[in-house]
């Protein structure tokens, strides 16, 4: 008898919890090999895409033109007009096509919000097909509609409201009004989503206490969208700040903004040091306001994308 | 009078909201519908309306040489980002949704990195890589770097297909004896293959539409059909940009109708 409950005890004692749990361990660590097997192919080629080449041009920068170690490639940020004026259009365009965005984007996402399901299915395909619609496309028909013998030209001369064309297309207005078309879809689609989730209870029991349509939308419709265009409003931000087709396209060449700058230090001046450095920085800017935003708001600026 | 969400307001009262809001919706579409009238014009001009209708720039696509190899590129790198960008992310998305990896936040990062990165730096860097390997006008090299532009579009799509799907029926089949892969194959793909289709969907029009990337990776025989246009936009505004733009949209249209559909039955 002694034997016999010896032997129980040795099956499930402690030690065959110990095997137990160790055959466990193993099935679980094979499993997540699998898993990363599954992963592998994609991480590879995005590391060798993107992190590989990003870091070789990183490590490029930190060098001048003789190749001795310097700072030089960034130093030259602060030194030169030239750069610096790149700085300022790049931020004066981000700023200004955000603000339109915003002012835009807010009454349309407010108006989808409200309509019916279906109507605003429908409206929603008009946000989202220029969303996919080629960026090259869109800016040649802007280029289309504002050049000098363009349509808006055309129009307002031949309704006597003005006599000389307006030089709309190939300048700063050009790009702003370009590239605000272009990202408008980017504040939209996340402000549109995050509006659909503020409960309409809050607004009706703020009607109920004798607030009026306008107070219920200041005190309570407004603060709660306040994160979906906080959202909007970075990721329009930041893609300015790297925009590149539209500008190259629509500003005539007088308009060169950060990416443009990158494209001609690297091709037509082939200084990949200076190029580079000037990548860096831009990805810098890029993940801080990223970052600044997740942390303030603990929300992801690119969900835009899973909200189409 | 009460609106569609049960407020207390009616729709008189939003008229203005209405207004506004439709003015936005004409500036986003208007474009993209004055270009498509346009492409039908007879003029060199430009008009619009356009006097007199004609196929003439269609004809001046369809004929050049030049126009015609670079759709056929654009094409063939298209379809094959799509047919590579697809299972891997798909792959990637089954793994990310066990979410039992230890790294999952940086895993996601990495696979979302083409959407936060500047593409402007995207194409530097492949450039300068591509230039040590040789792999700058080549085929291959556009497939593999459209491909990591693609990856996150389908990983995020076959996720959003996957986390509404009941992983337990795949442990079910398993249980049964089902292999590993024909358990997926049987059971969870025909569940999830609507999402998998939107994915690959959005893979082929990311790569069709791609810009940047390619302006600096493509060139000679590879040219891409949107490296031609930026190039030829750089230069004087041709009205068969007109004609080659309007098939773009048809496309675009084409292929969202198609995921749309897929979506819906999903």
């Amino acid at each position: 008898m002694s034997a016999q409950s010896a032997l129980l005890k040795e099956i499930a004692g402690p030690a065959g919890q110990d095997l137990n749990a160790q055959a466990l361990r193993a099935d679980a660590r094979r499993e997540s090999l699998r898993l990363l097997a599954l992963l592998a192919p994609s991480l590879f080629l995005v590391c060798a895409i993107i992190i590989v080449p990003i870091g070789w041009l990183f490590w490029l920068s930190l060098f001048d033109e003789t190749g001795a170690f310097s700072a030089a490639n960034y130093a030259r940020f602060f030194e030169q007009a030239s750069y610096i004026g790149t700085f300022i259009t790049t931020f004066k365009v981000a700023f200004i096509v955000t603000g339109a965005c915003v002012l835009l984007g807010y009454p349309l996402a407010y108006m989808l919000s409200q309509l019916p399901r279906r109507a605003a299915s429908i409206c929603l395909i008009f946000v989202i097909l220029p969303f996919w619609t080629s960026v090259l496309v869109r800016t040649y028909a802007w280029l289309v509609i504002l050049q000098r013998k363009g349509l808006i030209n055309s129009w307002l001369i031949d309704l006597g409201v003005i006599s000389q064309p307006l030089s709309l297309a190939n300048n700063f207005s050009g790009v702003v009004i370009g590239m605000t078309h272009i990202l408008l879809p980017f504040l939209v689609l996340p402000l549109y989503a995050s509006m659909k989730t503020i409960d309409t209870d809050c607004l009706r029991a703020g009607m109920n206490l004798g607030a009026g349509p306008a107070a219920t939308f200041r005190q309570i419709f407004f603060p709660l969208s306040l994160p979906g265009l906080a959202s909007g409003v970075v990721i329009v931000f930041v893609l300015c700040l790297g925009f590149f087709v539209t500008p190259a396209l629509m500003g005539g060449g007088k308009v060169v903004m950060w990416a443009m700058r990158m494209e001609q230090t690297t091709s037509l001046y082939s200084n990949w040091g200076a190029g580079a450095a000037l990548g860096v920085v831009l990805l810098v800017v890029t993940l801080a306001l990223l970052g600044l935003f997740q942390w303030l708001l603990g929300a992801r600026a690119t969900g835009v994308w899973s909200s189409r | 009078m009460s609106g569609d969400i049960g407020l207390p307001i009616s729709h008189r009262q939003r008229l203005w909201l209405y207004g506004l809001g439709g003015l936005v919706l004409l500036f986003l579409i208007a474009p993209s519908v004055i270009i498509v009238i346009m492409s039908f014009s007879d003029s060199t001009l430009l008009q619009f309306p356009p006097q007199q209708w004609s196929l003439r720039w269609y004809e001046s696509y369809f004929q050049s040489l030049e126009w015609r190899d670079a759709t056929i590129v654009s094409v063939k790198v298209a379809v094959m980002t799509a047919l590579v960008a697809t299972p891997l992310g798909t792959a990637a998305a089954y793994a990310i949704n066990r979410g039992t990896l230890r790294f999952n936040g940086t895993i996601n990062a990495l696979l979302t990195a083409s959407l936060i990165v500047p593409v402007i730096l995207v194409g530097i860097g492949t450039f300068f890589l591509y230039a040590r390997i040789g792999l700058n006008n080549t085929l291959t090299g556009l497939v593999i770097a459209h491909t990591v532009q693609a990856l996150p579009l389908v990983v995020l799509t076959v996720l959003s297909g996957l986390r509404s799907y009941d992983m337990n029926q795949e442990r079910v089949a398993r249980s049964l004896g089902a292999g590993r892969i024909a358990a997926f194959w049987q059971v969870t793909m025909p569940q999830i293959r609507f999402s998998i289709v939107s994915g690959a969907l959005f893979a082929f029009i990311t790569s069709f539409d791609e810009v940047v990337v390619s302006l600096f990776i493509s060139g000679g025989e590879t040219t891409t059909l949107t490296r031609r246009m930026f190039n030829a936009l750089r230069d004087q505004i041709d009205p068969t940009i007109a004609a080659i733009s309007t098939c773009l949209i048809v496309l675009s249209v084409l292929l969202l109708s198609l995921a749309q559909i897929f979506g819906r039955r999903h």
